[in-house]
């Protein structure tokens, strides 16, 4: 059956953001219009952005579609135009069958009342007939695991039993088209395990899925077509395994690389302005995953904009707490008290390979001037990355498979001197007159 | 699945012209106007410690006031009808009124989880918030009738108008409420504005006193009795003391008046908020 579900043609939606307050006061208007002839000239206009950009696709009956690319994409916005939810401000969306939306698991709970209440109240909500949630509701509950406190007011539920509930309503819904918004990061480990073996229900049975997720291990289980998102455009639209590993191997879904594409807005002043920061392994692959034995480079991109300058990178890294590891300044000779011609400079600071701990590090990139101290930016949270010791690689731990604190954890040479008892020369030169 | 039958079609695009009124998916939606108003008034009776009582204490207490304040020491007249029973029907409709405004103007912005995260028509919204006061009415009747018991006093023929009556109230505070919430999504202070438009609302319609003093002063003024009816709850007030009391008064006009103001007020509301409901769920 290759009948078209959904059309998706030149969809585009226009956000204002800014200053400006997303509601008004009637006072404010009053105020407003009143002082208005002393304030002629005097018009911001207001910061826009496009969510959604000329996105096309078409999905058929019976796919999974999954929705992929990093924060700030677009992918919510998308659901929620699929959903009726907000007006597109361009282009048209054609959607053949009725449409379930799962944008958050509870939609519409209320605390006061009953689980048994908020079964009805919530399939409602989602777009159940009375007599469809009755026919469902012993499948819901043995779903949920809630028979016993099916008439106990939901605000004494336990956030586990809270999220079964919600899930439970929400998985028997039984639209010819689900959309579904990573309502799987939520909950416990075994609360996700659930929520994903129903979707790959839902999927084999053939209904027509969007499904849009952070999790590529979801996405290249769950869903045939990919969908990659980035800025409010369309990247790639394929097979889903290619297009989450093309996501994993860019620079788009990771956190070990950042880029500032729009000069103006960029870290910095007139003298220098911040590019780009990444995390590069020794092959040269950006990478937020690195071993701990492994010599990790830290590249900065900066743009010198006036000549002559003396400028200092330095970074600045923390772990997962906010606790300072150490600070790297350049003072590699090339450049150490040397004014800079203009330019776009990269400079990358290597660490070795086992003097990191383990764990996740938070990198601020900075340049600065030393005598006096400037500091033209210090972009704190750049980039991060993890660093990782499994008992393959050579490291400080050895064999030692618990809880390692510190830090750092360097690898140092270890000295040991021996000797069998008895024998005089061991015995340390204090203790000889025994 | 079958293909057989074909499946319904939506289309999303960009609205251009004047958005309709789409009744007809208002209907389908009914059985989620019915949970709502379910929810709310389950919820509300959990959460007072009076639970149903208030419903009935409000207007009672209300009115056991006004008739010391008003009936008593200020002497007004009422109709040849017993103040407290003149007071407690009017303040009976009143109260229905008033709370549906109250509860509409910031029911949407109260929904803003709902409204993010799923379709559905949102005209639903302020709907079930005034729908939600019905209970309230059928609640309180009973005591109204224990009162005309004991005044002995009976309906006439004129009672069978009473159902219309109510049902003005209702398009009345739909009318008022769908303006209300609408406004109160775009500029937020609307809310506080709403228990003083109450308040001076309550005295501009004659609940605490009888339409026919106001009639010499507006003949002076050269303007007809049932200029008074503009304020579509004038009309329904009266009118409802007349169909349940059997009052003396024939508000005819008066009622004609305030159901062209009444279905004014809906008609215009529902156009206000469809044309701002598509921007509501960016800015809530």
């Amino acid at each position: 059956m290759t009948e078209l579900a959904i059309r998706v043609q030149g969809l585009s939606k226009l956000y204002r953001i800014g200053e400006r307050q997303r509601y008004k006061s009637l006072r404010e208007i009053i105020m407003r219009t009143l002082a208005a002839p002393f304030r002629a000239g005097e018009r911001h206009p207001p910061e826009t952005i496009w969510a959604l950009d000329d996105v096309s696709f078409e999905v058929m009956r019976g796919e999974v579609l999954g929705v992929i690319g990093r924060n700030g994409a677009g992918k919510s916005t998308l659901l929620k135009i699929l959903s009726r939810i907000t007006e597109p401000t361009r282009g048209r969306v054609e959607v053949y069958g009725r449409v379930g939306s799962l944008l958050e698991v509870g939609t519409g709970f209320h605390p006061e009342l009953t689980g048994r209440e908020n079964i009805y109240l919530n399939g409602a909500i989602l777009g159940m007939k009375r007599a469809e949630i009755e026919r469902k509701f012993d499948e819901i509950v043995a779903f949920a695991e809630v028979e016993r406190f099916l008439d106990t007011p939901v605000k004494h539920f336990s956030t586990g039993m809270y999220l079964r509930l919600a899930f439970a309503v929400a998985a028997h819904l039984e639209p010819e088209i689900l959309l579904v918004d990573e309502v799987l990061a939520v909950g416990d480990a075994s609360f996700q395990k659930k929520c994903l073996g129903k979707m790959e229900q839902v999927g084999q049975e053939g209904r027509t899925v969007v499904f849009v997720s952070h999790s590529m291990s979801a996405v290249t289980r769950l869903c045939g077509r990919g969908l990659l998102l980035d800025a409010g455009r369309v990247m790639l639209d394929g097979l889903a395994d290619q297009v989450a590993a093309t996501y994993m191997r860019s620079d788009l879904g990771t956190t070990a690389a950042r880029r500032w594409d729009d000069a103006s807005k960029a870290p910095g002043d007139e003298s220098v302005r911040l590019r780009a920061v990444r995390i590069r392994t020794r092959e040269g692959t950006v990478t937020d995953v690195v071993d701990i034995d492994d010599p990790v480079a830290v590249e900065m991109e900066y743009d010198v904009l006036r000549p002559g300058e003396v400028l200092v990178p330095n970074l600045h890294f923390f772990n997962e707490e906010g606790t300072c590891v150490f600070v790297l300044h350049d003072s590699d000779p090339v450049w150490r008290r040397r004014g800079r011609p203009v330019g776009r400079y990269i400079s990358k600071a290597w660490i070795p390979g086992n003097l990191l701990a383990e764990g996740t590090l938070v990198v601020g990139a900075a340049v600065s001037k030393h005598n006096p101290l400037v500091i033209h930016f210090f972009e704190r949270d750049a980039v991060a990355f993890q660093v990782v010791d499994n008992s393959a690689t050579v490291s400080a731990r050895g064999d030692y498979a618990g809880f390692m604190p510190g830090l750092v954890r360097p690898l140092v040479p270890w000295e040991t001197d021996f000797a069998p008892i008895g024998d005089p020369r061991g015995v340390a030169p204090e203790e000889r007159g025994r | 699945m079958n293909s057989a039958e074909p499946l319904p079609l939506v289309v999303i695009e960009p609205t251009r012209r004047a958005a309709a009124l789409r009744l007809g998916e208002l209907w389908a939606y009914r059985e989620l106007l019915y949970f709502l108003v379910w929810r709310d008034v389950k919820v509300r009776y959990k959460q007072t410690a009076l639970g149903a009582a208030w419903a009935i204490l409000q207007p009672l207490m209300t009115a056991a006031v006004f008739t010391i304040f008003f009936g008593r020491l200020a002497g007004i007249a009422s109709d040849g009808l017993p103040y407290p029973l003149f007071s407690y029907t009017g303040l009976l409709v009143w109260t229905f009124f008033s709370q549906g405004l109250s509860q509409s103007s910031n029911s949407v912005v109260g929904s803003a989880q709902l409204i993010t995260k799923v379709y559905f028509p949102r005209l639903v919204i302020p709907i079930a918030a005034v729908l939600s006061g019905l209970v309230d009415l059928a609640v309180a009747l009973p005591v109204l009738a224990a009162m005309m018991w004991y005044y002995g006093i009976w309906p006439g023929v004129a009672v069978l108008a009473m159902p219309f009556l109510a049902l003005l109230a209702l398009v009345a505070a739909t009318g008022v409420g769908l303006w209300l919430s609408a406004l109160n999504v775009e500029y937020r202070d609307v809310r506080y504005v709403v228990p003083f438009l109450v308040q001076l609302w309550l005295f501009v319609t004659p609940v605490i006193y009888p339409a026919n003093i106001l009639a010499p002063r507006l003949q002076r003024l050269g303007l007809p009795a049932w200029l008074w009816g503009v304020n579509p709850m004038a009309g329904v007030v009266e009118g409802f003391r007349w169909a349940v009391l059997d009052a003396p008064t024939s508000p005819g006009p008066l009622i004609a008046a305030s159901t062209v103001t009444g279905l004014a007020l809906l008609l215009s509301g529902a156009w206000y908020f469809r044309r701002v409901e598509r921007s509501f769920a960016d800015v809530v």
